[in-house]
């Protein structure tokens, strides 16, 4: 941690979004966390996307459970909503938050221990639901704020800073969300935020749940050699995919892209993104597809990175239970409360 | 790119804008942290090795550090640098014991300087203490030159003058006042070992046009400047036109106002922008209600029953194109300005009619010296120029360090060694760490204005002639300014064999001027940083390939703030804050460095 405040001079010649604010204006407080922490570069990684997509701070909200991972929302867009919530329970959160308000944006950023542990229950009942949230993972293999034991990510045969290699079958959240029927699942690296940010983007515009599992590699317990998800493990066997050019609706497709490596997918609410395939054989729209190559480039000890499998054609939790599109936080109480008149006539229809 | 080399005393000495800015190259951020501490003598004394005159810079530099300096891009005004000198030289305690001394037995070489200006006492200020013999010959009747006939006594005190020149004096300099040097050949004669002219550029430039010879009333600004301080001048009609608008202009036209006039005019033939006087003279001149006429070109002077009562002017009009330049102008009509006085201040010219030109010293087509600009000797070995009559006007601080490489010539001419073959100048870096999050020096950012310099009241300063204006930084004030420095000195020092790549450092510079990218031209990489680097005036550093992607860390040296939070937040050291010392040899330096000088091997 630091101890000075980030002065508040910047760069003029840093850029303006359409809003007429700099990466600056969406900063949150200077980070506590343990000097060169993976969990900071996704806190750069999330205000860079968030600041081009111009997203407006007061209709953003981030909510977080307990862990290293989940003291990031304190970092970023400080003007935004916020609710750190109890351990693994972010996505009951978000649920509620977002059935109230169907309008913001949700971002929900949790940890390996946080998502695949303790919270793995809420985790895959958001996927159920096609939630419509960017679900990010912060994802380093231990729980650092207990000073380093193995997280249910842990892959076998990693080693920890003191004792014994891991011997559990982990838990690989893409793989995990993939059976579960999520329809964007990303994974990248908190040291690339070339890939990060627009994989952060598309997942913030896609409308349903989104899964964003970064490998964030934690410098104080799982950065030495044998750890499989320190900064050189993790560059040494980092593998593109499939990455991501995010298209605002304004933009036009630049030409460039050759038919076959590159495959645009529209979103629903008009933005465009497009997929450049580094594999060309890879089709990210097909399930089982991704499930080959999850299953096998884990296999052979790869990081498999990128935009993995999206499915634009399922419905998000307000359509699938048909609400109206004015967000309930709107309407005027006796909208929602229809009264005991009322609730007597619905009771009596079931007797 | 190339990884840039900071090996090289250049790199980081270019990073500490005032410093490299400063002609004599002091080390501002040094001494703005001694006074920060208190240590107001150490900070007078980490000045006067490289200005030589703190208590006189402190109020009269042409200051060109402070356009240099990181804060006044950051922000928009500099650090108060100069005015900062003046709290050190103001505050210290008597520090004689703590001056060069000259030794006990000099070596025997007798140095001629002619002149008692800055650039003459600069070099005694060098060479005495190394056991040279030095003789000072002065015309006029006291020490100083135009730092004492041409600065007036309320923005120079006489007795900051006496205090700064008594001291080079102490150091058993011969001085000859009223000692005009008629013939530079009969000088020679006189078996000199080495000759410094240091005798400025003393001839005022004329207005020839209609009228000029008809008055008395016309007076040519440092000639008149100079009769006012010796008193020889006291007083001057009530309106005054100052033809000019440089330095000296502003300091015709306050004395015009102390001298009784009531309505001084300074007449500009170019816009605003164009003037030459300094902002800050500008300020202080206006503060005292005096009146800038731009696009006014002198055109005759104007005579009723054949005494001066005006002066024409042609009305001019100029184009200034998208560069900036502006063009000769054109004239859109005339116009008749009443006056009783004219003062002359349209610049200095050197004069040489003492040098014969048959003695192998070149003169060029403006009739100045042709001089090595690195070892300052003309073209007659063992004769050296410094000042203003090497290159023409330039300022006090220019030819102090004019005289530092006098000295180091003259040194080397007199031991037989080669003028070119000189000391290069040193670098030592030295972390500043103290703990976790401890720094030696004060990293926060600041985010204070500048202090204005507290003024003696528009009627107070005129009743006398003498009344120094500027009352210097209160203890408060310099309490405050001092926090301004941005310390660019304690270097940001990278070592990439330590990165990880992280990017902790990129994301939490509040200047946005790191980037881990891939290599390329320059050109392409200035584009592609986080904050495009578009001051081609500042560096870019480029490490060499990092251990993990080959990618390079490139910093845009232009605004960081020195904050070192990249050092902090970086886990594996691969930044450290290192303060750089620029070393910078002076005369001494290369008696040191070579045999020894003198029977008693007094060197240093």
């Amino acid at each position: 941690m630091t101890y000075i405040a980030k002065p508040r001079i910047s760069h003029p010649s840093l850029p303006k979004n359409e809003l007429g604010l700099t990466t600056r204006d969406y900063e949150g407080a200077v980070s506590t966390l343990c000097a060169g922490c993976g969990h900071d570069s996704v806190t750069a990684a999330l205000i860079q996307a968030v600041f081009e997509l111009g997203i407006e701070p007061h209709m953003l909200a981030k909510i977080s459970g307990i862990g290293c991972s989940s003291k990031t929302p304190a970092y970023f867009v400080s003007q935004a909503h916020g609710f750190n919530s109890v351990h693994g329970r972010m996505p009951s959160v978000t649920t509620g938050a977002n059935a109230a308000n169907r309008d913001m944006t949700y971002i929900g950023v949790s940890g390996d221990g946080d998502s695949l542990s303790i919270g793995v229950g809420q985790f895959v009942h958001a996927i159920r639901r096609n939630l419509n949230m960017c679900y990010l993972i912060e994802n380093n293999g231990v729980y650092g704020l207990t000073k380093g034991q193995f997280s249910a990510s842990a892959d076998i045969g990693s080693k920890p800073k003191k004792g014994l290699p891991n011997q559990q079958e982990p838990i690989d959240p893409a793989s995990a969300a993939l059976a579960l029927g999520a329809t964007y699942i990303a994974r990248s690296f908190s040291g690339d935020k070339e890939q990060l940010v627009p994989l952060i983007k598309g997942a913030i515009m896609h409308s349903g749940f989104s899964l964003v599992d970064v490998i964030s590699p934690c410098v104080t317990f799982n950065d030495h050699e044998g750890s499989t998800k320190s900064y050189a493990h993790t560059r040494e066997f980092y593998n593109h995919v499939a990455n991501i050019d995010y298209i605002h609706p304004s933009e036009e497709i630049k030409a460039s892209y050759q038919a076959g490596d590159a495959m645009p997918i529209h979103l629903h609410g008009g933005d465009t993104i497009v997929l450049r395939k580094l594999d060309r054989a890879y089709d990210p729209t097909s399930r089982a597809q991704a499930f080959k190559l999850l299953r096998e480039r884990f296999n052979a000890g790869e990081i498999t990175t990128g935009l993995l499998y999206v499915n634009e054609n399922r419905a998000e939790m307000h359509e699938l239970m048909h609400n109206i599109d004015t967000p309930l936080s709107q309407l005027p109480y006796e909208g929602l409360q229809p009264g005991n008149d009322e609730l007597r006539k619905l009771q009596g229809r079931y007797r | 790119m190339k990884p840039t080399d900071t090996s090289n005393p250049e790199y980081f000495h270019k990073v500490v804008d005032c410093q490299w800015g400063c002609p004599a190259h002091t080390d501002v951020p040094s001494y703005i942290r001694m006074i920060a501490q208190g240590r107001f003598s150490d900070a007078y004394m980490e000045n006067r090795k490289s200005n030589v005159f703190p208590g006189i810079l402190g109020r009269v530099c042409d200051r060109p550090c402070e356009p240099a300096c990181r804060r006044g891009r950051v922000e928009d005004k500099p650090v108060a640098i100069c005015r900062l000198k003046r709290v050190a030289a103001d505050h210290r305690d008597d520090i004689t014991d703590r001056l060069p001394k000259a030794p006990t037995r000099t070596n025997g070489k007798k140095v001629a300087l002619l002149g008692a200006g800055c650039a003459s006492l600069a070099v005694a200020n060098d060479l005495a203490p190394i056991g040279y013999e030095i003789t000072i010959f002065e015309a006029l009747g006291t020490t100083g030159g135009l730092m004492r006939t041409n600065i007036p006594t309320f923005r120079l005190p006489p007795d900051v003058l006496d205090e700064e020149i008594g001291y080079i004096l102490d150091m058993g300099v011969d001085l000859k006042l009223n000692h005009r040097i008629d013939s530079m050949k009969a000088l020679l004669d006189e078996g000199f070992d080495a000759v410094f002219v240091g005798t400025g550029a003393p001839k005022g430039k004329n207005l020839e046009i209609p009228g000029r010879y008809d008055s008395d009333r016309i007076h040519i600004g440092i000639e008149w400047l100079e009769s006012v301080a010796f008193e020889h001048i006291k007083k001057i009609g009530k309106k005054v036109l100052i033809i000019g608008v440089g330095n000296t202009a502003m300091d015709c036209c306050r004395t015009s106002l102390r001298l009784g006039a009531e309505d001084v005019k300074v007449m500009a033939r170019k816009p605003r922008g164009f003037f030459k006087a300094s902002e800050w003279e500008l300020e202080d001149a206006e503060e005292e209600n005096v009146e800038i006429l731009v696009n006014h070109s002198p055109k005759e002077f104007v005579y009723k029953a054949g005494k001066l009562v005006g002066m024409k002017f042609d009305l001019m009009e100029y184009n200034i194109d998208a560069d900036g330049r502006i063009d000769r102008g054109t004239s859109t009509g005339e116009v008749v300005i009443p006056c009783d006085d004219v003062v002359l201040a349209i610049g200095q010219d050197n004069a040489f009619p003492w040098i014969e030109r048959d003695l192998g010293i070149e003169f060029d087509k403006w009739d100045c010296p042709v001089v090595d600009e690195t070892t300052m000797m003309c073209t007659r070995d063992g004769i050296f120029f410094g000042g203003d009559s090497a290159f023409g006007p330039k300022n006090i601080i220019w030819a102090v360090e004019h005289g530092h490489q006098a000295a180091i010539s003259i040194h080397k001419y007199c031991q037989g060694e080669d003028l070119h073959d000189r000391l290069p100048a040193g670098l030592n870096l030295s972390s500043q760490k103290m703990g976790m999050h401890e720094w030696s020096y004060s990293n926060d950012y600041d985010a204070i204005t500048r202090q204005l310099m507290p003024h003696v009241g528009l009627k107070e300063r005129f009743k006398k002639l003498n009344i120094e204006v500027e009352l210097g930084f209160t203890a408060e004030q310099a309490v405050e300014e001092v926090e301004r420095c941005l310390n660019c000195d304690i270097q940001t020092v990278f070592t990439e064999k330590l990165c990880i790549e992280c990017d902790a450092c990129v994301d939490i510079c509040p200047v946005s001027c790191l980037t881990i990218t891939a290599n390329g031209e320059e050109d392409d990489i200035r584009s592609r940083l986080k904050a495009p680097a578009l001051n081609p005036e500042q560096a870019l550093f480029v490490s060499g390939a990092l251990p993990h992607t080959a990618r390079i860390m490139a910093k845009d040296e232009d605004l960081c703030v020195h904050c070192g939070l990249c050092a902090e937040r970086c886990p594996t050291g691969a930044w450290d804050m290192q303060k750089s010392t620029i070393l910078i040899p002076y005369a001494a330096d290369e008696a040191a460095s070579g045999q020894p000088q003198t029977a008693t091997g007094q060197a240093k």
